[in-house]
């Protein structure tokens, strides 16, 4: 699936390029806002913007000083989203940048469909933000040349300024005039040119910029959820069940708990979204007691069916379905596999894993919840509140329209603050004690409610001739998958009719390497599903998809007897559907193969110890409808004895288009080459009796500063559509060093994270 | 400053709820990561595992108590370090104590000192050269301009 088909099927989505936008004089200010697709309003653009005719959504405003505020929709969890989609405005309206002041906004209706995941940001608003852009400077540049009384086309727009030869006239200046009124229409608009990426001068590589966002978080004002309170308001900790579904509570025992002062009592949850089963609230008047009375209050529990599964469950699951050829749907079906394999002369199998993972982003989950003028009044961060706050309200009996959320900064997403379900446990807490909620989870409930990357099984047959050459491939992939349990609706068909295809358990499977005999099975894991709420863990599918399938491309390689970076290149030939479409992925598998040759002469020279190796992948995350392209390289050692594999460095070679923000890209990547590194080498988190067996950070043990490796990151220059980097970076890390320590020690590591548990069995074996 | 809190109140809550001084953050709760490091009588702390009643007649300092001013704070800013930005009161206050000690410390000395401080952001990298140009350099102030401190909502 891509961007596009979640456009058709939530047609909400605010789809920007079909919009009319309107540039007029209100009050003492100038607003631009994109009004409705229908037919243009009998309205002027300055009595529609005035009027707030078709309720219009103000994106930007200018005021008489030519400060602009800009509107953001987009949520803040660390990529600085704001000040990227300012920077693309300002770089086409030619403000002065230093007067561009950013506003997270609420859940107004009116801001459209709100969702900030899968990196598509700024992919999703680069087109619309340069052309909405590029239209108020239109508008500014003929009202200030009439007002300085010379043609138009002799202005020229610069740094907040209209210029006529020596005469000038600034934005602030004309908005205080108040007399401009426009209106774009859909097609009018989408006919602006946009600059080309060579001749931005805000954005892109060679125009860098500090972000909006990053005074307040060193000196501790910025306002995270964690940090709201309201007034009369109560605190709340949940006692989670003992299942994450299908437990009943059968007796809450509170008689030790009513010695603490500041206890308010239980509450036992009834939820009709059935998002949070089993569950009892715990009321304080102040945090530190709800601590303590969770502790002392015994509730009994009918436990549900999953309150046995383990890991292995899942795991034996896994196997089972990738093996059945009856079980799943098949989500690439390229020449005839089943021939290829017929025919074939050789093939090799082999099964690769990877064990669950937790986010443990560092702001546990929490909300305020609170009825007021009619309305529930949420207050948290979250990530796709178009997702997130229907939940809310059929959970609160309430409709959509009486639902807000209010939005802060979050404490790391990486896909945990997409759905929001922590807010419903909140709000029924709410609304059983008639009386504002700040439910907190303290960490181990956060881990336990925690939506965890799923345990992946993928299994993989390659099919050769008499002649060693390689004819096809075979891929099966099985998990639980996220979209299947929070977004159902988004999940497009199999390409045999068979069934749906979670797209972010998939997405990666469908790769830009030319193979005649190519098929994609995706399976779901129901013992995966059943025990947990699958999630959206940055990198998503990716990160497990093709940690297999680069592996396993490797060791094609190696039975064809070629060189696993030349035997890529000779596949990334950019014929056929490889070959890319206009505008998201101009050049295809080119763009790709272009990315791992600068990476190979880079590596040519790197001298290896004994026991060292340098291993290779490429990916191009997250979907097809927009690949970054990246080539990843890793040096690692493996100390024989204990099995410890030691990262070295990293090299990455990325070519995701127009660069926006070239300093935020680059933090970008190096926060996800770690994560990839921690997921590789360091993350684990067993299902034990139906739960993650870790749940705080005692046993759950990231990747921490002294194991940072050395970084070598490259952006390509290019002046291609900006595709999305938040994710990408992550992907090609566990591959890479997989690959690397086979040239190291020769053994093949298909297990995540790679442990040194498993390079010293395998050393024996 | 005066609290009724009991006696084995975690400091967190009594600094965050009852002072109202948001700066400092919860995290783990178990002393793990760092994100509620404060200072008592001039030693990095985490407040999230420390009782209240131990802070009886100490000096606590937190992020508050830097005011914008400290050196590493605008090296944070130039070196553009945080990311999702929730550990990053702690990092400081953490990396704060370093530079008193240790006014030009080596690579191996800042990894040693900050390694106990969690960034999920894994903006690591950054904080360690934030924290080399806060003791080797003048520091160069950047102007927030435009930027409204703690408004996002």
């Amino acid at each position: 699936m891509s961007i596009k088909d979640i456009s058709k099927e939530k047609k909400d989505m605010v789809s920007l390029s079909r919009r009319s936008f309107m540039v007029g004089s209100v009050k003492t200010s100038l607003l631009m806002a994109f009004g409705a697709s229908a037919l243009p309003s009998l309205l002027s653009a300055k009595e529609a913007l005035a009027s707030k005719t078709f309720a219009p959504n103000i994106w930007f405003e200018m005021d008489t000083t030519g400060k602009v505020i800009v509107n953001i929709a987009k949520a803040e969890m660390g990529q600085h989203v704001g000040t990227a989609i300012a920077r693309i405005l300002a770089d086409e309206l030619e403000c002065d940048w230093n007067k561009v002041a950013i506003v997270h906004v609420d859940t107004d209706p009116k801001w459209g469909y709100m969702v900030t995941g899968g990196s598509w940001s700024v992919f999703q608003t680069y087109k619309p933000m340069s052309q909405a852009g590029a239209a108020g400077r239109q508008v500014l540049v003929r009202a200030g040349a009439e007002l300085l009384g010379v043609s138009e086309s002799s202005c020229e727009a610069k740094s907040g300024f209209i210029v006529s030869g020596s005469k000038k006239i600034s934005y602030g200046d004309i908005v205080a005039k108040g007399n401009i009124d426009k209106t774009f229409s859909a097609d009018e608009l989408s006919a602006l040119p946009i600059k080309p990426g060579n001749k931005k001068h805000l954005i892109g590589i060679g125009n860098d910029y500090k972000a909006l966002d990053i005074p307040p978080k060193t000196d501790g004002t910025a306002v995270y959820g964690i940090d709201v309170e309201v007034d009369n308001m109560l605190y709340a900790r949940p006692i989670l069940p003992p299942t994450r579904y299908g437990s009943t509570v059968t007796n809450v025992d509170d008689s030790q708990a009513k010695s603490l002062p500041g206890y308010k009592g239980y509450k036992v949850l009834s939820d009709p979204s059935n998002t949070v089963e089993g569950w009892v609230a715990i009321l304080a008047s102040d945090y530190p007691t709800a601590i303590k009375a969770v502790d002392m209050v015994k509730v009994t529990y009918n436990a549900g069916k999953t309150v046995n599964v383990n890991e292995a469950d899942i795991q034996k699951e896994g196997e089972r379905i990738c093996r059945d050829r009856n079980e799943g749907t098949l989500f690439v079906d390229e020449g005839n596999i089943v021939e290829a394999q017929q025919k074939a002369a050789n093939t090799i199998e082999a099964m690769y894993t990877t064990s669950t993972a937790s986010h443990f982003q560092l702001e546990p989950v929490n909300a305020v919840a609170e009825f007021k003028d009619g309305k529930w009044h949420i207050h948290t961060g979250n990530q796709w509140q178009g997702l997130t706050l229907p939940a809310v309200a059929k959970a609160a009996g309430v409709s959509d329209s009486e639902v807000v959320i209010h939005q802060y900064y979050l404490g790391g997403g990486f896909g945990r603050r997409l759905f929001g379900d922590w807010i419903i446990p909140t709000v029924l807490t709410a609304k059983a004690v008639g009386q504002p909620v700040k439910m907190l989870f303290m960490r181990p409930d956060d881990a336990m409610f925690d939506q965890p990357r799923s345990a992946s099984t993928s299994l993989f047959n390659a099919a050769f001739d008499e002649s060693g050459k390689f004819l096809g491939m075979e891929h099966a992939l099985a998990a639980g998958w996220p979209t299947l349990a929070m977004a159902p609706s988004f999940m497009p068909d199999g390409v045999d009719g068979k069934g749906k295809v979670d797209p972010f358990s998939a997405s990666g499977a469908d790769h830009w390497y030319t193979m005649e005999h190519h098929r994609a099975r995706v399976i779901n894991n129901k013992v995966a599903q059943e025990t947990f709420t699958p999630g959206w863990l940055r990198s998503v599918g990716q990160g497990w998809i093709v940690w297999g399938l680069e592996s396993f491309i490797d060791e094609v390689a190696h039975e064809a007897k070629q060189n696993p970076v030349d035997f890529r290149l000779a596949m990334l030939d950019g014929k056929g559907k490889q070959a890319g479409k206009a505008p998201e992925s101009v050049g295809g598998a080119k763009r790709l193969a272009n990315t791992l040759e600068i990476l190979k002469s880079k590596t040519a020279n790197v001298k290896l110890a004994e026991n060292e190796g340098i291993g290779y992948s490429v990916t191009a995350g997250q979907e097809r409808t927009m690949p970054a392209w990246l080539a990843t390289a890793a040096h690692v050692h493996v100390d024989k004895a204990s099995g410890k594999i030691t990262l070295k460095k990293l090299w990455v070679v990325a070519d995701a288009g127009i660069v926006v923000h070239p300093d935020g890209a680059m933090a970008q990547m190096e926060g996800s080459l770690l994560w990839g590194t921690s997921l590789a080498l360091f993350e684990h988190n067993e299902i034990k009796n139906g739960y993650v067996a870790k749940k705080n950070l005692t046993t759950y043990q990231p990747l921490r500063m002294k194991d940072v490796p050395e970084m070598d990151i490259e952006f390509v220059e290019s002046d291609e559509f900006p595709v999305g980097l938040g994710e990408p970076g992550v992907i090609g890390v566990a591959p890479a060093v997989g690959n690397a320590v086979y040239q190291a020690v020769g053994v093949r590591l298909r297990h995540l994270p790679m442990l040194s548990s498993h390079v010293t069995e395998a050393l024996s074996a | 400053m005066q609290t009724d809190a009991a006696a084995d109140t975690p400091l967190v809550w009594v600094i965050r709820d009852e002072f109202g001084l948001k700066g400092t953050k919860f995290g783990c709760g178990v002393a793990m990561c760092g994100v509620c490091t404060v200072h008592i009588d001039g030693n990095a702390i985490r407040s999230c595992s420390y009782p209240v009643s131990a802070a009886n007649g100490k000096e606590v300092s937190t992020i508050e108590s830097l005011n914008g001013e400290h050196p590493l704070q605008s090296a944070w800013v130039e070196e553009q370090v945080p990311q999702c930005g929730y550990c990053q009161s702690g990092q400081i206050m953490q990396a704060a104590t370093l530079l008193k000690s240790n006014p030009n410390p080596t690579d191996e000395e800042i990894v040693n000192h900050m390694n106990s401080n969690y960034c999920r952001c894994m903006a690591y990298t950054r904080i360690k050269k934030a924290i080399k140009r806060a003791a080797t350099s003048s520091v160069e102030y950047f102007d927030p301009n435009a930027s409204k401190k703690g408004e996002n909502a």
